[in-house]
């Protein structure tokens, strides 16, 4: 473990921290240093305990063991609260906001100026619009917060976060759900804070945002201290095999297979037909074909209609113009239900709300659809029920490999494997994917990226939604670029790169070859290195960072 | 960039439809009446308020007398005790709770005063002793919500079976009052000029109503009800006393239901057992109507006094009518309920 010498004391220190849930030791014996005005990463898959070690420092879970140090003194929070008292503020992966509350108050609840007792709301107002402004975010304070788009909102949490007089912010996974310029924006924030001597706690599964802002990082994996390293001293591919303690060999496999298969089998029949398939305010009319077996992939910002058409396609919303044939037949889809029984799948990019269900077991939630499709009359047999729980738990590998498991006490990647493995249960011919990767870990991701893969060799069509260009690349045999809502092409899978990509939907004018650097100039610093997992990749598909040296090195050392 | 961000919920309206004949303006109140009703927030207020002064218009068409301002402050007189019931609901609801004590504690409140009264008690001990009492009552309520996890319903029909049973406790059979501050309390009237009056209980009712509506909108705790409402796990997060407040909104709600009970006891001069079943319902349903979300998060107290003032103003209606039964009142009431549920649902899934 390196150990740079830092004249400054650390503002916060933890030592031998242990925390145990039933059945699961979460946190052991780790150690983690926090230093003032520095940009500290916590790396590790999921359920390697970073949200654990969070939440323990934040006073939300007790610790069973170790001490914790803010400020040479030793703390122990009984809560949230207490904590942020304390000068430790926290902006979480998902947005923990009030939807029937004005921005404001989601700035401002808990210490909102007052007057004689009473809340002063125009003190407020302008306190939040001087914070929001200081963040470059032109917004009405008083408007309601569940008025905003997630990312907004998400913004409006960290403008919360940096309110308080905080000398530790920490960020947990911010970025996950921010496109590339509110990224830069973000970091410009970070920077500036950094200036001012906080201490900032930053947690995000992209590398290259890791490498782009952090000066430090701890590693865990499995609720142990791997070690602490400098950003600078330590090579990508040294840390992608510290966080996940194997050799990453899944991707280069991954890769070489993709450009294997052949793209354009003329014999493979189309499966789903839109045409001019459009919703007034969601997506102009478009035509797509996908066929048996293909993975079409969508690339566009957020609000380009990828997730909007995706979801005319899943029968999640309806279509009020066009038509779409199923297997050569016009069909209406008007439920997801109806979907459901043409086999086409939709797993959507809001986890949380619309996917799993937290309350209930991994098994319960693999069997949910099959269970829903068969009818409640005729339930699945224990049995069955426990034969697909365990083979879907060993294929996908989902941690804990325990069936009675709570799906709320899972981490991110494996809620998005019991979802997978939902929707895999039913066999569909065609699973909509929007977003499965976004906010799990590099090892969580291959592993989906394989399945996704597999799947479509067997037949299965597959529309796959990411943000991260580099993914949609690597895995779709046809991409389909989305601006506006309009599709603004539809390409084969073959020499694009995601420099073309990007250019594409900056203005659609592919074609012209300065266009990337002329109009997408800005989003290419931050939107794309979103893949961190391409140690191998980059040599076959594209040279899209071109100042790292690691993401050439094909194996790493193994350790 | 948040432009961008918000793009794609506020489609901008491409040409074509309208016409050069079809004035920007007028499609700009059009679209503003819409966010209005759709908005969960003050939609279904908004619709209430219109529902009201509608029936109130009807009802001055169809009857001789009707749309006089002593119908309209009999609402009040008439209601008072309802009122301050529903401001207590309506903080309970807010939260996402609910209680179904209250109208057994009415009861209660009711034979508390009625038999300290009767053995000579003096009304300003009474008075304030039934208050803390039942604020006590509230406590517990919120105590058991609290730390044992128990479903509001569930605590509050405990609470609601233990009140009606402690009733029967004091006495089987009804207690006239006769102190003579309550006789006064109940016959007095204040002129409003014009030959218009209304009861000590309305400026009790009142004042009730003004307070809860500063501690809603304007103090830490009148946040936090609705922070609660809006998410319990963010709340908490956000480092907001949610604890403390969840457990509060349920002695308010005790208060105002020993409050209401004192305000009812005014009303007719006697405590009885059997008396206020069912007024529970009728506190919620006035919530409801009045534009509070059952789930929480969203409402106004004001909202809730618009409620009981629809409520009364059908009960008026019926005694107008002369010749329909007080049931129809029930059955009216719950038609309305069910369509503002329904109005809610719609409204707020319309908006996504």
């Amino acid at each position: 473990m390196t150990n740079p010498t830092d004249p400054a004391a650390p503002v916060v220190e933890m030592r031998g921290i242990s925390i145990t849930f039933p059945g699961v030791k979460a946190l052991d014996g780790v150690d983690f240093r926090l230093f003032p005005g520095e940009v500290h990463s916590l790396m590790g898959e999921n359920g390697a305990g970073k949200s654990t070690l969070i939440k323990a420092l934040t006073g939300v879970y007790g610790i069973d063991a170790g001490t914790i140090t803010l400020g040479g003194e030793q703390v122990s929070f009984s809560g949230p609260a207490q904590a942020q008292a304390s000068g430790i503020s926290t902006v979480y992966q998902e947005v923990n906001l009030l939807p029937n509350l004005s921005v404001a108050e989601n700035i401002m609840l808990g210490r909102e100026p007052r007057r004689f007792g009473s809340v002063d709301w125009r003190a407020m107002r302008r306190r939040a619009a001087e914070l929001l402004a200081g963040l470059n975010l032109d917004l009405d304070p008083g408007s309601l917060l569940g008025d905003h788009s997630l990312a907004v909102q998400q913004l409006i949490a960290i403008a919360r976060a940096i309110d308080v007089q905080a000398k530790v912010l920490i960020l947990d996974e911010p970025t996950s759900s921010l496109d590339a310029d509110e990224v830069a924006e973000l970091f410009r924030v970070i920077r500036s804070l950094k200036e001012q001597g906080v201490a900032i706690l930053f947690v995000s599964h992209f590398l290259d945002q890791v490498y782009e802002i952090c000066d430090r990082l701890t590693v865990l994996r499995n609720g142990k201290l791997v070690g602490e390293y400098l950003v600078e001293e330590l090579l990508r591919i040294d840390l992608v095999q510290k966080m996940i303690g194997k050799e990453l060999t899944v991707l280069d496999d991954l890769e070489q297979r993709a450009r294997s298969v052949s793209i354009d089998e003329s014999d493979a029949a189309t499966f789903v037909q839109a045409t001019k398939l459009g919703r007034r305010g969601a997506m102009h009319p478009a035509d797509l074909p996908i066929a048996a077996g293909e993975v079409v992939g969508f690339a566009g910002l957020l609000g380009s209609g990828r997730t909007e058409f995706a979801r005319l396609l899943g029968g999640i919303d309806r279509a009020d113009s066009g038509e779409l044939s199923i297997g050569g037949r016009s069909t209406r889809l008007r439920t997801p239900r109806q979907a459901l029984s043409h086999r086409i799948a939709f797993s959507s990019e809001n986890r949380r709300d619309e996917g799993i269900v937290g309350d209930l077991t991994v098994r319960d939630n693999i069997v949910l659809a099959l269970q829903a499709d068969r009818g409640w009359a005729r339930p699945i047999p224990k049995k069955r029920q426990d034969e697909l729980t365990q083979s879907y738990i060993q294929t996908l590998n989902i941690r804990p490999a325990n069936p009675d498991a709570l799906v709320r006490n899972l981490s991110g990647g494996n809620q998005q494997k019991v979802l997978l493995a939902r929707w895999l249960a039913i066999a569909p011919r065609l699973l909509i994917l929007d977003e499965p990767t976004r906010g799990i870990d590099i090892g969580a991701k291959a592993e989906i990226q394989k399945l996704v893969f597999n799947l479509a060799e067997n037949g299965m069509s597959v529309l796959f939604i990411s943000a991260e260009l580099e993914e949609v690349l690597r895995l779709s045999h046809r991409i389909v670029v989305l601006r506006d809502r309009h599709i603004v092409a539809d390409l084969e899978n073959d020499g694009l790169t995601v420099d073309s990509l990007l250019a594409l939907i900056a203005d659609g004018s592919g074609d012209d070859p300065e266009a990337p650097d002329a109009a997408g100039g800005p989003l290419l610093a931050a939107a794309v290195p979103t893949t961190p997992a391409t140690p191998a990749p980059a040599a076959t598909s594209a040279p899209t960072t071109p100042s790292d040296p690691t993401t050439t090195d094909p194996t790493g050392d193994p350790r | 960039m948040t432009k961008l961000l918000d793009a794609p919920e506020r489609p901008a309206r491409t040409g074509g439809r309208g016409g050069p004949d079809n004035p920007a303006a007028r499609q700009g109140v059009v679209r503003s009446i819409r966010n209005l009703l759709t908005s969960p927030k003050y939609g279904p207020v908004t619709v209430t308020a219109v529902l009201f002064v509608a029936i109130f218009i009807i009802g001055g068409v169809r009857y001789r007398g009707f749309l006089s301002g002593q119908v309209f402050l009999n609402l009040f007189v008439d209601n008072a005790y309802l009122i301050v019931l529903a401001v207590g609901m309506t903080f309970v609801i807010l939260t996402g709770g609910i209680d179904l004590s209250v109208g057994a504690v009415v009861a209660l409140s009711g034979m508390i005063a009625a038999s300290l009264l009767q053995t000579g008690w003096s009304p300003a001990a009474v008075i304030p002793l039934i208050l803390v009492l039942t604020s006590v009552l509230g406590l517990l309520v919120g105590l058991m919500i609290h730390i044992f996890k128990v479903q509001p319903f569930i605590a509050t029909l405990a609470a609601m079976f233990l009140a009606r049973g402690l009733c029967y406790v004091i006495s089987q059979s009804s207690i006239s009052i006769t102190d003579a501050t309550f006789v006064q309390l109940a016959v007095a009237r204040i002129p409003l000029g014009g030959n218009m009056s209304i009861t000590p209980s309305v400026i009790i009712a009142v004042l009730a109503v003004a307070i809860a509506v500063w501690v809603l909108h304007a103090t830490r705790f009148g946040r936090t009800v609705y922070a609660i409402g809006g998410s319990e796990q963010s709340g908490l997060l956000m480092g907001l006393p949610v604890a403390r407040t969840k457990v509060l909104v349920y002695v308010i709600s005790g208060f105002c239901s020993g409050l209401a009970g004192v305000l009812f006891t005014f009303y007719t001069l006697s405590g009885y057992p059997l008396t206020a079943i069912g007024t529970e319902l009728d506190a919620i349903a006035a919530v409801v109507i009045g534009g509070t979300l059952l789930t929480g998060g969203y409402g106004f107290v004001l909202g809730s006094v618009l409620g009981v003032l629809v409520l009364g103003v059908i009960q008026t209606i019926i005694t107008f009518e002369g010749t329909l039964s007080s049931w129809w009142t029930k059955i009216f009431i719950g038609a309305l309920l069910l369509v503002f549920i329904i109005l809610q649902k719609v409204l707020t899934a319309r908006r996504r």
